[in-house]
């Protein structure tokens, strides 16, 4: 098992730029998402962790080794595919012996690692059929039976969930982090799917436009987003963002919204006078009269034991997370407060978030 | 069966209209078969019966055809055939009847072998060369990719026969005039458009993920094209192979331009034993016949591989 160590990483496709400096580190025995919106970079930087594309620029090493430039045969690694990549003209026995044949390792000890795969993921039974009479789940397991057999230096995977239903895929969560528990491998996980990456990951890098834009614990990306992007992008429904312009000294607890005061973590960096974000997570926006921003009620989602109820406000519209005990009226006028010690505040033209008391407590990328 | 017929019409079938389509294509068949039983019945008749009018269905079949196919033969006097010894086979006992002797073996095997040697090495030339070149453009960023597989198709928008003379010039100038090496080239380099671009589609319907699991799993990029990427282009290489193969085997402007003694394949050969000694048309029926041997066995051949659908349901789209 490793630690892998991306520096600075670029990859261009003739003009486009497709991943801009990547850098992060994963610690061995970590499970990393690489989480982002689809064109994002996120599989382009798994590739060429692979070998799969060589780097415009860059540094990748396993183990301080550099391999920026190895061939992906001579890295030790192993890929799962979205598609699976299971090899037709075989049967499984034969494709998850298949790295062993490439290393040259004898029939017996190949038979003996493949029944070992294939107990761990529960496919003993299906080891002398064809490969193409499979379900789905039991491909993918076929495929991952492939990357563990040969005890690789860590696992890259490039969505290997999404090809399956929704049913299949909340069972193969809890399979794939159960078996990195069991195993301790380093691996590399490709998603567009927050929630996998929630479920799974010790660390997230999310990325946008071919730029990492936060490496953390899955609690930190979500609590304290690095950038309006991130904000936005993780959580279901997205965090709110109010715009409003002013300044921030250094240890100020309150900003002023519109002709109100507002409470926030304590600033722990100076801001001119610019244009700012609020930025608030549904879940901490609560309803009373007294609310410092006033709105009307424009719907509910309801969702069983929660709602999301969506106002109309002068910052447009808040979705807020509500007890689904509570009824609204569409178009009633109600007033919304926000928990002080969770917002965040972002600069508006960089998207960064601007330190504060919020920051502290939680490892930060 | 039934499931699958529904899944492309929207209506069953009804029994009528199976059985009109059914009788449509036996008469299609019989329409095309046609020509192909009267070349066969003429190799079995003798001269005589192949030129009766109105034409013999029901005829005594005769093997003089393949023996005229197969020998020359020289007229002598009854005399001297008497004089000789019994007949040398059933070749000559034929001959006899007709006071000749058979003086020694036709052209038409060379010319048959060098067809076979043109044939299947200008296929395996242009197969292998095709395969290689339509892997490369389907999975590398090729520069002006697009530019050059329309310059490698566009080579193929011209009749190849509008650059026959100055083929034939330049042959005899650097040596290649009447070699069999000559005709591989000019095949090869006439088929490679085609399979470059039949092989790239089906080559691209394989899903580069293979490879590259085959590489990460310790092969190198060729190794994995020849034990991932060939096993599954079969289907595509097979049928590939049957249409170049037909190209060069039944080719006929070029061999007639470009060969003679040393070279020439069958196709300019056969319509030649016409002007041997009268129109000897089941001589001619009978080359006919053996000529399309190799083409039906090598189609047979390979038919299962055209007929198999070996990615089916191995990746999931």
């Amino acid at each position: 098992m490793a630690r892998i160590d991306v520096e600075a990483l670029d990859k261009s496709f003739g003009g486009f730029h497709a991943v801009k400096s990547a850098s992060f580190t994963v610690e061995d025995g970590q499970f990393l998402c690489l989480l982002g919106p689809s064109g994002c970079g996120k599989t382009t930087t798994l590739r060429m962790i692979a070998g799969l594309e060589l780097p415009t620029a860059g540094t990748i090493r396993l183990d301080g080794e550099d391999v920026t430039m190895n061939r992906a045969s001579a890295r030790d690694i192993a890929f799962v595919f979205q598609l699976f990549a299971l090899y037709p003209h075989m049967n499984v026995r034969r494709n998850i012996g298949f790295p062993l044949k490439c290393e040259g390792i004898g029939a017996a000890e190949r038979d003996r690692r493949v029944v070992e795969a294939a107990r761990i993921l529960r496919i003993s039974h299906l080891l002398d059929r064809s490969v193409s009479g499979l379900a789905g789940g039991d491909r993918q397991r076929v495929a991952l039976g492939r990357a563990i057999v040969r005890k690789p230096k860590c696992f890259l995977m490039d969505e290997p969930l999404g090809a399956l239903d929704t049913e299949m895929r909340e069972a193969m969560i809890h399979e794939l982090r159960a078996l990195h528990d069991r195993l301790g491998a380093t691996t590399v996980y490709v998603t567009h799917d927050q929630l996998e990456a929630m479920a799974m990951a010790d660390r997230i890098a999310v990325m946008n436009n071919g730029v990492v834009e936060q490496v953390a614990s899955p609690r930190d990306v979500y609590d304290r987003p690095a950038s309006l992007f991130v904000a936005d992008f993780i959580g279901s429904p997205p965090m709110n963002f109010l715009p409003f312009r002013g300044g921030l000294q250094t240890g100020a607890e309150a900003i002023t919204l519109g002709e109100r005061d507002v409470a926030i973590p304590a600033a722990r960096e100076a801001m001119a006078e610019s244009e700012l974000v609020l930025g608030v997570r549904p879940e901490h926006v609560r309803f009373t009269d007294q609310g410092m921003v006033r709105g009307e009620v424009y719907g509910t989602e309801y969702l069983g034991t929660t709602q999301i109820v969506t106002v109309t406000t002068h910052y447009g519209a808040l979705k807020a997370r509500s007890a689904s005990s509570r009824s609204f009226r569409i178009g009633e006028t109600v007033g919304l407060d926000f928990r002080p010690d969770t917002l965040s505040i972002f600069d508006k033209a960089s998207g960064r978030a601007i330190r504060t008391a919020l920051h502290e407590g939680g490892a930060h990328g | 069966m039934t499931s699958a017929t529904a899944a492309h019409s929207v209506v069953e079938p009804s029994a009528t209209t199976r059985r009109l389509a059914g009788s449509l294509v036996v008469l299609y068949a019989i329409i095309t078969m046609i020509p192909l039983v009267w070349i066969m019945l003429t190799a079995f008749k003798s001269p005589d019966d192949a030129i009766s009018y109105p034409p013999k269905v029901m005829f005594k079949p005769s093997l003089e055809g393949f023996c005229n196919l197969f020998t020359t033969r020289s007229r002598q006097t009854p005399e001297f055939i008497r004089s000789l010894g019994p007949p040398q086979g059933l070749c000559d006992s034929i001959a006899r009847e007709r006071n000749m002797v058979v003086a020694g073996p036709s052209n038409y095997v060379p010319r048959f072998v060098n067809s076979l040697i043109i044939a299947f090495g200008s296929t395996v030339l242009a197969v292998t060369l095709g395969t290689l070149s339509a892997y490369g453009f389907s999975r590398f960023r090729v520069p002006l990719k697009d530019d050059l597989l329309f310059f490698i198709l566009s080579t193929r928008m011209m009749p190849p026969i509008a650059v026959a003379i100055p083929i034939y010039l330049m042959y005899r100038t650097i040596g290649l005039s009447d070699t069999r090496l000559g005709m591989i080239l000019l095949y090869t380099s006439v088929n490679v458009s085609l399979a470059v671009w039949l092989l790239k589609g089906f080559i691209d319907e394989i899903p580069r993920e293979y490879e590259e699991a085959a590489m990460i799993d310790g092969y190198t990029r060729f190794q994995a094209f020849v034990k991932v990427v060939l096993p599954q282009a079969t289907t595509g290489i097979a049928a590939t192979a049957i249409f170049c193969l037909i190209f060069a085997w039944n080719e006929y402007a070029f061999a007639v331009l470009l060969t003679s003694g040393n070279a020439q394949t069958a196709p300019p050969f056969i319509p030649i034993i016409i002007g041997e000694g009268g129109q000897d048309w089941p001589a001619v029926a009978a080359g006919t016949t053996l000529f399309l041997v190799p083409i039906v066995v090598f189609t047979v051949l390979l038919r299962k591989h055209l007929l198999r659908g070996i990615t089916f349901g191995a990746v999931r789209k």
